[in-house]
C-alpha cells in the first residue's frame, strides 16, 4: 500500500493546470510545424504560422494559448493499492483547478447549473475520470478542453449492418458539419464500441494520446491512417477557411458491445489541444 | 506576424464606403473600438433593444467582438483574446444589425438568415484565428469593461486594438469564404 499526501495532489494539479495552458505540447508543436509544411492554402499557412508564433507568446510571455482556458478534465489513473491520506481525492482535484485558475489568471468558464448558468467563479468543478488500474500507479492528466470544440462533437448507435464504412461516414460527416467551430487543425477522437454513455467516454480518452502515436491493434492503426487521409480530403483546413490540413491526427478508443450495437462518438480536439501528465 | 502590402487598413466605426470595399478574402488590419460581447451580453443587448431603452455603446458603424478573454495579470491591458464561436449570436444578430451594426469578429460559419440580413443592412463578418488568444492580446492596447460587469468573462468591454489581424468571410455581395476556400481544397465526391 502507498501513500498519497492531499496537499501534493493539490499542489500538483494547481501547477499541472497553469502548465498546460501556457506551454502547447511538444507534439502538437512539432505536428503544426509540419502541417505548415503541408498546407497548399497561402491562407491556411498564413494561419498555421500565426499559431506557432502563438504558441510561442503564450510560452514565453505566460499568456493563455487560448482565452478558453477549459473545463479542466481530469483523468486519473488510480493504482489499487494506492491510498490518499488527508482528505478526499476528489476535494483535492478541485481545490488544485481552483488555484491554478485563479492564481494563473485563467478564465474561469464553468456555471454551476446548465439552465440558470450562474458562473461559479473558480472553474470548478473539475470534470474527474477515475481509471482502478493495479498497483500503486498514481498517475494524472490535465486536459484543459474548449467549449468550441466540445460543442462539435457527436454519438450515434448505428446498427452492426453499419459496419466499418459506417462509422467512417459518421465520422467525415461530423467533421465536415463541424467545419471551422473546433478550431481545426487539432485531433479527431474516435470512441467505437461499449455503450451509449462509454462510446463518448472512449472518444474523450483518445484525446489523451501524443499526435503521431498509433492504436496497439494494426486493425484500428490503419483505420486511424485511412481516416486522417480522409478527413484531410475534406478540404475544411485550417480555421475551416480551406485548405489541406483539417486535422493533426486521428486517434481510435474501441472496447466490447452488445450484440445489437456499434456505437460511435467523435470529441474533437482544437488545435491548441493542451495536456500535462503528472506522476506522484 | 509578418504584416504585408496585402493587408487593407481599416478604421472603427465602419462607414458604407469601408464595407462597400470589402470582398471575402480579404485581409484587414484593423483599428480602433471594437466592443467585446458573447452570448449572455447579446441577449440583453436584445432585450435592451425591445424595451426601447439605450444600450451601453453606439451601435452605428460599431464593430462587436465575440471574445471573453482570459483575466489581465498584473501589468497587462487583457489576458488571452482570441474569437469565440460565431454561431451563437445569430439569434440576435439580425436585429442588431437592423440598428447599426457594421461589423462582427469571431470563428465559425453564420446561419443562412444571418447572411441575408448582412448583404441587407450592408455589414461584413471577419474571422479572427481562433485559438491565437496569446497573440492576438498583443495588438490589443486598451480594455476597459463599460457594460454587465457580473457577467465576468462575458461582461461588454471595449477594446482599442492596433493592426488587429482579420480575414473578411462574409461580405455584403453575399460571398462566404468558408463556403468557398473549402470547395477550392475538397478532394472527396
Amino acid at each position: 500500500m502507498r501513500t498519497i499526501r492531499f496537499e501534493d495532489i493539490v499542489a500538483n494539479l494547481r501547477n499541472a493546470c497553469i502548465k498546460a495552458n501556457f506551454e502547447l505540447p511538444n507534439d502538437v508543436y512539432q505536428a503544426l510545424n509540419a502541417a505548415l509544411d503541408k498546407e497548399q492554402s497561402p491562407i491556411g499557412r498564413e494561419i498555421l504560422s500565426q499559431l506557432i508564433e502563438n504558441a510561442d507568446i503564450a510560452r514565453t510571455e505566460r499568456i493563455p494559448i487560448c482565452q478558453d482556458t477549459g473545463t479542466a478534465v481530469v483523468w486519473v489513473e488510480l493504482g489499487q493499492d494506492v491510498h490518499v491520506e488527508g482528505g478526499f481525492l476528489i476535494d483535492a482535484i478541485n481545490e488544485g483547478v481552483r488555484q491554478g485558475y485563479l492564481e494563473g489568471y485563467l478564465r474561469k468558464s464553468i456555471v454551476a447549473d446548465p439552465l440558470r448558468r450562474k458562473n461559479t467563479g473558480d472553474n470548478t468543478p473539475a470534470h474527474v475520470h477515475i481509471e482502478l488500474v493495479p498497483g500503486e500507479v498514481f498517475r494524472v492528466t490535465v486536459l484543459p478542453k474548449g467549449g468550441g470544440s466540445e460543442n462539435m462533437g457527436r454519438l450515434a448507435m448505428l446498427m452492426p449492418a453499419d459496419g466499418v464504412d459506417g462509422v467512417k461516414k459518421f465520422v467525415l460527416d461530423a467533421v465536415e458539419k463541424a467545419s471551422a467551430n473546433p478550431c481545426p487543425p487539432g485531433i479527431i477522437g474516435v470512441g467505437i464500441g461499449s455503450t451509449f454513455d462509454g462510446v463518448a467516454l472512449l472518444a474523450k480518452k483518445a484525446l489523451l494520446r501524443p499526435i503521431g502515436e498509433r492504436h496497439p491493434d494494426p486493425f484500428y492503426a490503419d483505420l486511424e491512417l485511412e481516416l486522417l487521409e480522409l478527413v484531410n480530403s475534406l478540404g475544411v483546413g485550417p480555421q475551416g477557411l480551406g485548405g489541406r490540413i483539417t486535422t493533426l491526427d486521428v486517434h481510435i478508443e474501441v472496447a466490447a458491445t452488445h450484440i445489437t450495437s456499434l456505437p460511435v462518438a467523435v470529441n474533437i480536439n482544437c488545435h491548441a489541444a493542451r495536456r500535462v501528465s503528472f506522476e506522484l | 506576424m509578418k504584416e504585408s502590402q496585402e493587408y487593407i487598413a481599416l478604421e472603427t466605426p465602419l462607414s458604407n464606403s469601408d464595407v462597400e470595399r470589402l470582398k471575402s478574402g480579404d485581409k484587414v488590419l484593423l483599428n480602433g473600438i471594437v466592443y467585446t460581447a458573447r452570448d449572455a451580453a447579446h441577449k440583453k443587448l436584445v432585450e435592451t433593444l425591445r424595451e426601447g431603452k439605450p444600450l451601453p455603446f453606439n451601435l452605428k458603424g460599431a464593430v462587436i467582438y465575440y471574445c471573453g478573454p482570459s483575466p489581465a495579470p498584473p501589468g497587462r491591458v487583457i489576458g488571452a483574446a482570441g474569437p469565440t464561436t460565431a454561431y451563437r449570436m445569430d439569434p440576435y444578430t439580425p436585429e442588431l444589425l437592423k440598428n447599426g451594426l457594421k461589423g462582427m469578429i469571431g470563428k465559425g460559419p453564420r446561419s443562412d438568415y444571418v447572411r441575408r440580413a448582412m448583404v441587407e443592412h450592408k455589414a461584413v463578418y471577419f474571422a479572427a484565428t481562433g485559438g491565437a488568444g496569446a497573440l492576438l492580446s498583443q495588438r490589443i492596447k486598451a480594455a476597459k469593461v463599460i457594460a454587465y460587469p457580473e457577467l465576468g468573462p462575458e461582461a461588454i468591454r471595449e477594446l482599442i486594438v492596433e493592426n488587429f489581424p482579420l480575414i473578411v468571410v462574409n461580405d455584403i455581395y453575399g460571398r462566404d469564404l468558408y463556403e468557398d476556400g473549402q470547395r477550392k481544397y475538397r478532394r472527396l465526391p
